[in-house]
């Protein structure tokens, strides 16, 4: 076992275990602060394969902005539900059943793929993936439409988010 | 390569001979230098913090015609160690009714969101943690943790006033992310590089000359970020006393206060680094690695110098007042200059690189003057609004 | 080396946990968390694939990040939705949002 290997399954730990505080904690904030450190672990993964500017990105938008907007949200919203009582439906045993059922079936089906267990290549030397993304985001041959129609939606959401939101009275 | 060319790496292979002399296993030895080398980095951080502490002081004392601490050591320098002391032997509490774990864990994560920015800042051509790719993002990143810990503190701390404080965090961090952001892309754009270690060396003119008004925005939204005063509202002790450190005790407290100032310092740092040339001072740097870092820390303390200075003359703003500039202002004005610097640098790409530079600073004067122009115009407007309230009506069926 | 197996039960993990979440749990709040922990979930998918496959091949991490546009878009609606409901019917709990059922 290389010392990679170690630092992957660390993570991965971190990854699984939070996210099960997720799914289960009572206390919503806490779901939330569990939430930023899967998120912070997945900004890892992301490290160890070689993606650093989707690792740094991972840490500005989940963390900086989606998990701080959540926390927000759950302030917001906690007078009626109290951290008390159940957080689970009571079907939460089909759901529970349902996840396993995924889980053994993707698994299942990845493990007969050829491919599964290949290893990585070396980085072609030279190759600067962050100089290649940003040249395929804005290149006419390659991801452009795609990029545009994202800030569209980024716009649609930004003007949708404040009108839902609005307190008319 | 001796010490005085290259001092880090030296003193590197230094101890990898020194540690494989014991026969340890190299990869280890690597792993075990790196760690030595961050607890060098991060001692050294906390030591100038203690000095910081004294220049704040100092300073403070005399922006405000005070003579500020003057009894322990001469020019009351070792006053900081008095405070630590008297931090440190202060009843620690922690509060009925917070949420223990996450109310101890803020004021670290808090400190440790400024350490993590010590990791890029370029001290001289070969003295630097790491040289990432991504180095401008990563300043952001960092920031976020730095308002995640204000809000674990603030909601932690089962205080309403500390609540009211990391909610005026929230959206002040937030927004004033977006002109930083923009304002970090002026370099960027001008470099063609997110490494700080590239964007220092590509100034040989220094980017303040190139974009003074992305300068001028970094700075403001660099203060926004730090909660510095006239950004100081998650504190603002006249309306809700401490804002999010009210519970917070001992060296607690401690760990915020030292966070504060560290955080001011490395953004002095940063200011430096990309708009003024960060180690690189006229050739001087040239003289060798220490020279260029005794040149960048200088820099550094006279821009920590320049944000206290704003801090202690101007007075806290509304916060409206806070996000209206920002949004109807500061953000807009930052999309504007970026565009323009795209544009005018596009098109004197093939030009010499006086004339890009007096092109881009002739594009910055231009947008400026515009700005100001129409911050008149609006002001005349308003005034105009004001000074006839009798009849409102009248006014707009006049307009 | 780490295989490329690894990775893709870590994301296959994460993702049954995120459906367990969006199913089982009744606040709204936690439900667009489970969301959150699936779309991780295929973004590491992506990424893997990318630097598994063809590294030259940039499309993986576009994709990812047109992923992280999505994101935070659904979570600034999602939330804005939940608040909105939450001001006229003083509830976030999704089975008590039945208004539309007869």
């Amino acid at each position: 076992m290389t010392f990679l290997q170690i630092i992957f399954l660390l993570f991965a730990a971190v990854i699984l275990g939070s996210a099960l505080m997720v799914v289960t904690t009572r206390n919503m904030i806490h779901a939330a602060l569990w939430l930023i450190a899967a998120l912070f672990g997945v900004a890892a993964v992301y490290a160890l394969l070689n993606a650093g500017f989707l690792a740094v990105v991972q840490v500005v938008v989940y963390i900086g902005a989606i998990a701080i907007l959540f926390i927000f949200a759950v302030m917001l919203t906690r007078r009626e539900m109290r951290d008390k009582g159940p957080q689970l439906n009571k079907n939460w045993w089909m759901a529970a059943l349902i996840s396993v059922v995924t889980f053994g079936g993707l698994f299942g089906l990845l493990s007969n793929w050829a491919g599964f267990s290949k290893t990585a290549a070396e980085i072609p030397a030279g190759l600067d993936a962050v100089e290649q993304l940003g040249i395929a985001l804005v290149s006419p041959d390659a991801y452009v439409l795609p990029f545009e129609v994202a800030s569209i939606l980024l716009l649609a959401a930004l003007i949708g988010a404040v009108y839902v939101a609005f307190n008319k009275e | 390569m001796t010490f005085w060319t290259d001092p880090i790496n030296f003193v590197a292979d230094w101890l990898m001979g020194v540690f494989t002399g014991w026969g340890m296993a190299e990869g280890l030895a690597g792993v075990l230098i790196a760690l030595i080398g961050i607890f060098a980095l991060v001692t050294f951080a906390m030591l100038l913090d203690i000095l910081l502490v004294w220049v704040e002081r100092k300073v403070v004392a005399r922006f405000q015609d005070r003579l500020g601490p003057n009894r322990v050591g001469p020019f009351g320098i070792f006053q900081p160690f008095a405070d630590i002391v008297k931090l440190l032997i202060k009843e620690d509490i922690t509060p009925i009714g917070a949420d223990k774990i996450i109310y101890n864990l803020a004021p670290i994560f808090s400190l440790m969101s400024v350490l993590l920015l010590w990791a890029i800042l370029p001290f001289a051509p070969k003295i630097f943690g790491v040289d990432l790719n991504v180095g401008l993002l990563y300043i952001v990143a960092a920031g976020a943790i730095g308002t995640l810990s204000i809000i674990m503190a603030g909601w932690a701390s089962n205080n309403k006033y500390a609540l009211m404080g990391a909610f005026r965090t929230v959206a002040q961090m937030i927004s004033y992310e977006i002109p930083m952001v923009v304002a970090l892309l002026i370099p960027t754009l001008l470099a063609g590089t997110m490494g700080v270690n590239g964007i220092v060396e590509s100034q040989g003119i220094w980017f303040v000359v190139l974009s003074p008004l992305g300068a001028l925005i970094f700075v403001i939204s660099a203060i926004a970020e730090l909660g510095r005063s006239p950004f100081d509202l998650n504190e603002a002790e006249s309306e809700i006393v401490a804002g999010f450190h009210i519970e917070y005790t001992g060296m607690k407290f401690g760990l915020f206060y030292a966070g504060e100032l560290l955080h001011a310092f490395t953004f002095g740092g940063f200011i430096s680094v990309l708009f003024f040339g960060g180690y690189r001072f006229f050739g001087l740097e040239n003289f060798g690695p220490i020279v260029a870092a005794v040149i960048f820390l200088l820099k550094a303390l006279f821009f920590y110098w320049v944000i206290m200075w704003v801090k202690y003359t101007v007075p806290r703003v509304r916060i409206d007042h806070m996000l209206a500039f920002n949004w109807k202002f500061l953000t807009p004005l930052a999309f504007v200059l970026l565009m323009v610097t795209a544009l005018v640098s596009k098109l004197l790409a093939g030009a010499s690189a006086g004339w890009h530079a007096a092109g881009l600073f002739l594009a910055n004067v231009v947008v400026g003057w515009l700005t100001i122009e129409i911050l008149k115009a609006h002001a005349r407007r308003q005034r105009e609004r004001e000074e006839t309230p009798a009849q409102p009506a009248v006014q707009a069926a006049q307009h | 080396m780490i295989p490329l197996s690894w990775y893709l039960t870590l994301s296959a993990g994460l993702f049954s946990i995120g459906l367990f979440g969006v199913l089982a749990r009744k606040n709204a709040v936690a439900i667009l968390l489970g969301i959150e922990l699936m779309l991780n979930a295929v973004n590491i998918n992506l990424v893997a694939f990318w630097r598994y496959g063809d590294p030259a091949m940039i499309v993986g991490q576009v994709f990812a990040i047109i992923v992280f546009a999505t994101a935070a878009a659904e979570v600034a609606v999602g939330l804005a939705l939940i608040i909105s409901i939450y001001r006229r019917r003083k509830t976030v709990v999704a089975d008590e949002i039945d208004m539309m059922k007869w």
